[in-house]
């Protein structure tokens, strides 16, 4: 499991460059976020256009990233793809996080070397 | 997997190795219920999926599906015990596709698949369930899902719609 991270002003961007979030690798995948996101900026973007499959333990490994943030800072996420986001959007997650159409849009535009 | 050819297979051999590669209108894989295998598995059935008359977007759904059901099955049937082994048939019927999975493991609690109810959401951020999509998502995404305990064997079949039925003349 591959996850890179920028910090980039208030926020720091992590890019999941996996082609798939699911049962195999949901519990490397929460420890590692665990990992980026225990100190650094308050706001975190989890850029996951790479991904083109998440299962529902995919999807509970991000909802658990999400609260292992905790209260005051918070996870957004960008990029999600046909299946991924047809995954937020049948569970009503999509309703729970903030989800941007991709990373640069997370970032206001703010960046130019983010693509 | 399949070695030099025996004069007395014939045809046998490559009609059995079309399936396992699945081409054609039908695939049948057994493979051990661990993750590793269950990655193979659901790229030679992704492989067959996207070699059909199907959309991106279906393919996708029955991928997510047979990755939920087998998951179900490696977390619950063969949690007891050594890894077994699980069974895929895929069968592309007249607008619809046509699953059957089965596994030797623990049978359904109350014999019965769970009804995979929605998550109430409207709760705080650290309640939110981090579990229980499995069954709600295939659930959403199949119809006419039947669950059989068979001697000392899960049985499950369900289908999803490709096109809408042809209406009655």
């Amino acid at each position: 499991m591959n996850l890179t991270h920028q910090d980039i002003g208030d926020t720091r961007l992590i890019e999941v460059r996996e082609p798939r979030i699911d049962a195999a690798v949901a519990i490397q995948f929460k420890d590692l976020m665990r990992g980026l996101t225990e100190s650094g900026p308050e706001r975190i973007v989890l850029d996951m256009s790479a991904v083109d499959f998440l299962d529902s333990s995919g999807l509970g490994a991000v909802v658990a990233a999400m609260k292992a943030v905790g209260t005051g800072r918070r996870l957004e996420l960008a990029g999600l793809t046909g299946m991924v986001e047809k995954v937020f959007t049948l569970t009503r997650m999509d309703s729970v996080f903030t989800i941007h159409p991709n990373a640069k849009d997370a970032l206001g535009g703010g960046l130019a070397n983010v693509s | 997997m399949y070695p030099e050819p025996l004069p007395f297979m014939g045809r046998a051999r490559n009609h059995l190795a079309a399936r396992a590669r699945g081409e054609g209108t039908e695939l049948n894989l057994v493979f051990p219920a661990d993750q590793g295998a269950v990655r193979g598995a659901l790229k030679t059935a992704m492989r067959f999926l996207r070699a059909q008359d199907i959309t991106p977007g279906q393919s996708g759904s029955a991928e997510l599906v047979l990755a939920e059901v087998i998951n179900n099955i490696i977390e619950h049937a063969y949690r007891d015990g050594p890894a077994g082994l699980i069974e895929l048939r895929l069968r592309l019927g007249e607008g619809e596709l046509l699953f059957t999975v089965l596994d030797d493991g623990l049978p359904m609690p109350g014999g019965n698949a769970p009804k995979g109810r929605p998550h109430d959401l409207d709760r705080e951020m650290q309640e939110m369930p981090e579990g229980g999509f499995g069954w709600f998502l295939i659930r959403e995404l199949t119809e006419g899902l039947d669950y059989r305990r068979e001697e000392c064997r899960n049985s499950l079949h369900f289908r999803m719609r490709l096109r809408p039925p042809p209406a009655p003349n």
